[in-house]
């Protein structure tokens, strides 16, 4: 029986059993690594394409813009670009410090994701729950998530004023929406027969909700995260642009009424690279809560 | 209905052949002796579900059941009969349509303390490591994490998987989940244990090892056990007494004393002659209901009179393993096959 308890028992918290690399015989570490160097051959090929992709795309810019075949007034340049970005950082913008800015617009980002995503979990879990909340709560919803999202930014500025509460009250709304209607699916879909287990060994509703249905349900909630701080990023960025005395939307607001097509552009270049960060963090975070879960079939792509 | 007109055969006192009629007033005398201090007991139970269409579906009716404290109760019928939902009767997850569902002679009107249930699906939290799954049951209940950790771990060595415990379930074979399972179960040392089908995922072989750790666990604490199978093998080696239930709505058609010595080795009893005595006597009991399950299911085609029982039934109820003449009845080759 390979089931019980023999020789592995000495190696306590031993890895998952790996692909078996170990075993190999000479002809099998030849085939393993004729993999790898074929693997590390194709990575290597990929990444120098999407350079090239890039260098052409920037070079043609470039190239159009100081040629005059490009308006620069219209199209900008990357030169003027990198220029507008050098000012920035140098000698800060018409609202102070560029890093002034870019924590305000994170702030209002961050904050409004977090209060977004909570009140999202929170509430998809309880309607998720108790059906009778759901029912009657159901119609308010639809009709809260079928509003334009753009016009509760003119309202939140009537409400707030320009300070960073009303594009935090944007970013929640977007965040909101995204999460609640995963977090109550989520909680739909856990399984029955791992609630009765939790109940019969004498689980809590409380403790059911806490140990069973949320971890249960993380699978849906983590997978609209991604999408939801994007969302984030929007409802304050819009929030800014409508109105506000700092950050990166009405920077790039300012410098679209000013027509200086660089100072868009810059702008539009940071919040990418803050929403790269943000991807970043996201998916280390849903390693981590999902660590639980039997690896994803051959993800890595390494086939062999 | 067909199963209107089997009402008659659920007494339990219903005549049958003379060979049959030893081992069945045994069983009776047992359980009217035990009612009085029964552990569990379905008095006249039935349940009746919605179905989606809007209609009623009867799953049990009128379904008499006693469990004596100590007692292993094993419960067999054809697929669909209602043997989950009995077990959902007892353990307070399901409410009793009409009749009533007792636990040391209190009417069930939750889920019960007392009760421990091992389900038929995976039921162990795959996010939570193999200790924290085994901990969940004294965690839930109030105790100390330390403490719960550490009842956990003795458990763990009990059913031998010292060593295991950071492993999440998703690295366990299945045999490995299955005792993960049993020692979630048992370490809120249950006074009822209520089993569905707990090891027909298993492969034969470990599901052998994983049967007899379950016996030798159960004489630790000897809790009164309902194990529901579709494995009549397994119903005889494990169990007190045997229970068939009649094709759905389910009843108790027949109730057999499986009077086979303890302790047991699930892979040895199998050939004894006795065992193969009682297998022939519950089967022939047994083999009309899986035929009459499987005739509705198959568009109301009669199964042929004395033909080899149909392939899905074969599957159900588990052909005779013995090797002697005596079992010719079923004389399918995976019958050979299956006693090597
Ligand atoms: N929650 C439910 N709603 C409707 N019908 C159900 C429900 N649970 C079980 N049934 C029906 O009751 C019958 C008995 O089910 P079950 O007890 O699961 O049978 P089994 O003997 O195979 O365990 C089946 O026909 C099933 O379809
Ligand atoms: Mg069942």
């Amino acid at each position: 029986m390979t089931d019980t308890h023999t020789g592995t028992a000495s190696v306590p918290g031993a890895a998952p059993p790996s692909s078996g690399a170990l075993a190999g015989t000479a002809e099998e570490a030849a085939l393993i690594r004729g993999a790898r160097a074929r693997a590390r051959r194709r990575r290597l090929l990929i990444l120098l394409t999407q350079v090239a992709l890039v260098a052409a795309v920037l070079g043609g810019w470039q190239l159009g813009a100081s040629s005059g075949a490009l308006d620069t007034f219209t199209y900008g340049s990357p030169d003027g670009v990198v220029k507008q970005l050098r000012t920035w950082f140098a000698d800060g913008t018409s609202l102070g410090s560029i890093w002034h800015n870019i924590a305000v617009t994170m702030q209002e980002t961050v904050l409004g994701f977090l209060i977004g995503t909570v009140s999202g979990v929170v509430l998809g879990i309880a309607l998720g729950r108790i059906r009778a909340l759901a029912d009657v709560m159901a119609p308010f919803i639809k009709a809260a998530n079928s509003i334009p999202r753009i016009v509760l930014g003119s309202m939140f500025i009537i409400w707030f004023g320009l300070g960073p509460s009303g594009k935090v009250a944007l970013a929640v709304v977007l965040v909101f929406f995204s999460v609640f209607f995963n977090a109550f699916q989520g909680t739909r879909e856990v399984d029955r027969n791992l609630i009765a287990n939790a109940r019969i060994l004498g689980a809590s509703e409380w403790r059911v909700t806490s140990h069973v249905v949320l971890p249960s349900a993380m699978t849906w909630i983590v997978a609209s995260l991604h999408a939801a701080f994007g969302f984030a990023l929007i409802g304050a960025i819009v929030g800014e642009m409508l109105g506000a005395q700092a950050g990166l939307g009405q920077l790039i607001a300012q410098a679209q009424g000013n027509f200086n097509a660089d100072g868009v552009y810059a702008g539009t270049l940071l919040i990418a690279v803050l929403a790269l960060i943000a991807e970043f963090v996201v998916t280390r975070f849903e390693k981590r809560v999902l660590r639980w879960r039997p690896a994803q079939s051959a993800g890595d792509g390494t086939g062999l | 209905m067909t199963g209107t007109a089997r009402d008659g055969s659920g007494t339990p006192a219903a005549p049958a052949t003379a060979a049959k009629s030893a081992s069945k007033s045994a069983a009776a005398s047992a359980s009217e002796a035990a009612s009085a201090a029964a552990a569990i007991e379905l008095r006249a139970a039935t349940k009746r579900f919605r179905t989606p269409s809007g209609g009623v579906y009867t799953a049990l009716r009128d379904l008499d059941l006693t469990v004596a404290p100590g007692e292993f109760c094993a419960v067999v019928g054809p697929t669909g009969c209602g043997k989950s939902t009995t077990l959902s009767l007892i353990s307070g997850l399901e409410r009793a349509s009409a009749g009533r569902a007792l636990v040391h002679g209190e009417p069930v009107t939750g889920i019960d303390p007392r009760v421990g249930f091992m389900f038929q699906t995976d039921a162990v939290f795959p996010w939570k490591s193999v200790l924290d799954n085994v901990a969940a049951g004294p965690q839930f209940r109030g105790a100390a994490k330390k403490e719960a950790l550490s009842r956990a771990r003795d458990w763990l060595r009990r059913v031998g998987l010292s060593g295991f415990e950071d492993r999440l379930p998703h690295q366990l074979s299945g045999g490995m989940r299955k005792r993960v399972a049993l020692a979630q179960t048992l370490i809120n040392e249950p006074e009822i244990l209520l089993m569905d089908e707990p090891f027909s995922a298993l492969d034969v072989q470990t599901r052998q090892i994983v049967q007899d750790e379950l016996l030798a666990l159960w004489e630790l604490t000897r809790p009164a056990v309902v194990f529901v199978t579709h494995d009549l093998e397994e119903a005889i080696a494990l169990a007190d007494k045997v229970v068939v239930l009649t094709v759905g709505p389910g009843t108790v058609k027949d109730t057999f004393r499986v009077d086979l010595p303890r302790p047991r080795k699930v892979q040895e009893i199998r050939f004894q002659p006795r065992f193969v005595e009682l297998y022939e006597q519950i089967w022939s009991s047994l083999r009309d209901e899986v035929r009459l399950a499987y005739a509705r299911t198959a568009g109301d085609a009669p199964a042929p009179e004395s033909a080899p029982v149909p392939a899905p039934a074969t599957a159900s109820g588990t052909p005779s393993p013995s090797t002697s003449a005596s079992s010719s009845r079923n004389s399918s080759p995976t019958t050979a096959d299956r006693a090597e």
